[in-house]
């Protein structure tokens, strides 16, 4: 640490000593976290782990999660549902109290909340990761209804939704159309669309090679771009169509019943199956409990990552506003131990770790034992306004001619899936 | 809050050559990113070897070769080069002990 941070932290400690929870409880304080997927699970093991002085309760509705990493592996018939799907015994045995059910409301200024089920709990600090919402009233055309004609799969719940997209496209008529329409930043996981492009074309590729794949963007560029574009015109020459922006690629409406996509122009594009994945909020508890602001995001501080508008309740996750990060699970999950011992730290009257750093790696399969990755290293920025990606580091795997990279990429991508959700569930 | 705490965030970056460096204060922290791919508690998962439980000379001298460019890797040499001297010497003294 420089001077500069030893001298500021100790002008920084007093001021933070105000109302320790701790002195009420001697010893035992309350964290509870909202949602059980990527950013929950890992704060609640860190915390219980880390802070066994800490009493951690988990509230999430499923008793299985489903992750949305794989799914697009399901989606090629390489991984089924179950080796994608999470119980919650392992934190149950490391003495995390798992409820299984919605969080209805919450109230900042008594410090507790509602569950659906009917209880209420209080805590000393509240960790959310809730995840998104979809906007049914972004798309016209696109509603709940809709969704079960053009599925989203894109948050996976139960998993029906994957499933319904996988039948959809076993089920494809030769050489059909699958469509899909991509948001505009920003959503969850940024290489996700393109990546899921990919798996379904790997299953075409075998089972309905003259099959095409029309892909419809709100953008004019994505995640990953070259390297993907490069795949596909390796793997699957002359399938895939990736429509942008500036090409009227932006859906504006859908019609389910005449299986039709609707650009910006007013051009129509009949596809057999259609994959709509729609605009994005923070989840509705966030929403509700007046977190968000006009974006439907939540802002947030970039070291604790307290809500601007309710010091107390940490948002991490896609839920929150952090751009240059993307809205991945291992941001959540690299957010979530930073946000967990902030809250040690501020239950106990002291100041927050200084200078953290935010990780980022995500992998996308774009083939069989094909592979390909982009890293980001972050950190909050100097007047802590929000955060930067750190100069010289990161980005995205070489271009060109490189078939070792390829394939030891796909191995370390399944690598990290066992490693994370090991570290979530285990 | 008028966040004092935002003082704290100065970024003591790339300042000092890898030998001399003193270790940032927030290795177990820092080291935390390491177990989305390495496993839990660095130990190794699949293909990706552990890490725990290497001297720290070791681990730094990787490190310092990562993000030199001297050492082929698929995306170790993109992540090193994300770290300051001090961060890597904090996370490798953690590392070195951790079991
Ligand atoms: C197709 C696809 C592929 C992806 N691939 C990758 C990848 O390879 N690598 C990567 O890092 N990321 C990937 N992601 C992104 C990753 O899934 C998300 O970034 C991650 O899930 C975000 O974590 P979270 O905790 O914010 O939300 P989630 O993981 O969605 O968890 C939120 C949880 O909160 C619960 N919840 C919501 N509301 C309430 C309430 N009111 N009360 C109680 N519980 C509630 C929900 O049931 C849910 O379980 C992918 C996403 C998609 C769609």
């Amino acid at each position: 640490m420089t001077q500069t941070t030893r001298r500021a932290l100790l002008g920084a400690a007093p001021a933070l000593i105000a109302a320790p929870a701790l002195a009420q409880n001697q010893g035992q304080a309350r964290l509870v976290v909202v949602g059980g997927g990527f950013g929950g699970a890992s704060a609640a093991r860190f915390a219980r782990m880390s802070y066994p002085w800490l009493e951690v309760t988990l509230i999430e509705p499923k008793t299985r999660f489903v992750t949305c990493p794989y799914g697009n592996l399901v989606l090629a018939g390489t991984r089924r549902l179950e080796q994608i799907s999470h119980g919650y015994d392992g934190l149950r045995a490391r003495g995390i109290n798992v409820v299984h059910d919605w969080v209805a409301g919450i109230d900042p200024t008594a410090r507790s909340l509602r569950l659906r089920g009917g209880a209420t709990l209080s805590y000393d600090r509240l960790i959310l990761s809730p995840g998104i919402a979809l906007r049914w009233d972004a798309l016209p055309g696109y509603d709940e209804a809709a969704s079960e004609i053009f599925p989203h799969a894109w948050v996976p719940g139960e998993g029906a939704q994957t499933t319904l997209l996988r039948r959809q496209i076993e089920a494809l008529p030769e050489g059909g159309v699958v469509g899909l329409a991509i948001p505009a930043n920003p959503f969850r996981c940024p290489p996700g669309p393109y990546e899921r492009i990919s798996m379904i074309a790997a299953h075409l590729k075998r089972h309905n090679p003259r099959a095409k794949i029309l892909a419809f963007d709100a953008k004019n560029a994505f995640s990953k771009q070259g390297l993907f574009q490069d795949a596909w015109a390796e793997l699957y020459p002359g399938m895939i169509e990736w429509v942008p922006a500036n090409q009227d690629g932006r859906i504006t409406r859908v019609d389910p019943g005449a299986r039709e996509f609707e650009s910006e122009f007013g051009t129509r594009h009949k596809v057999d199956v259609g994959n709509v994945i729609p605009p994005q909020s923070a989840a509705r508890i966030a929403i509700e409990a007046g977190l968000a602001n006009a974006s439907g995001w939540v802002p947030v501080d970039p070291l604790t990552f307290e809500a601007r508008q309710a010091p107390g309740i940490h948002v991490i996750g896609d839920a929150n506003i952090a751009p240059p990060m993307p809205k991945s699970g291992y941001v959540a999950n690299s957010t979530a131990k930073q946000a967990v011992a902030s809250v040690a730290a501020l239950l106990r009257g002291e100041a927050p770790p200084p200078a953290p750093v935010y990780f980022n790696t995500c992998y996308s399969h774009v083939g069989e034992d094909y592979g390909i990755s982009i890293v980001g290293v972050f950190r909050p920025n100097p007047d802590g306004s929000g955060f930067v990606e750190t100069p010289q580091s990161g980005g995205v795997s070489p271009r060109g001619n490189h078939p070792e990279q390829r394939r030891l990429e796909a191995l370390y991508a399944d690598a990290w899936y066992a490693s994370i959700t090991r570290d979530m569930f285990g | 809050m008028p966040s004092p705490r935002r003082l704290t965030l100065a970024l003591p970056l790339l300042l000092a050559g890898p030998a001399f460096a003193q270790p940032a204060t927030n290795g177990p922290l820092l080291a935390q990113a390491c177990l989305g791919c390495h496993g839990p508690g660095a130990a190794g998962q699949d293909g990706v070897p552990a890490i725990a439980g290497r001297p720290a000379p070791e681990l730094v001298a990787q490190m310092t070769a990562f993000r030199a460019n001297e050492r082929p890797g698929t995306i170790m040499g993109r992540i090193a080069r994300g770290y300051t001297a001090e961060e890597i010497t904090a996370v490798a003294a953690y590392l070195a002990q951790a079991r």
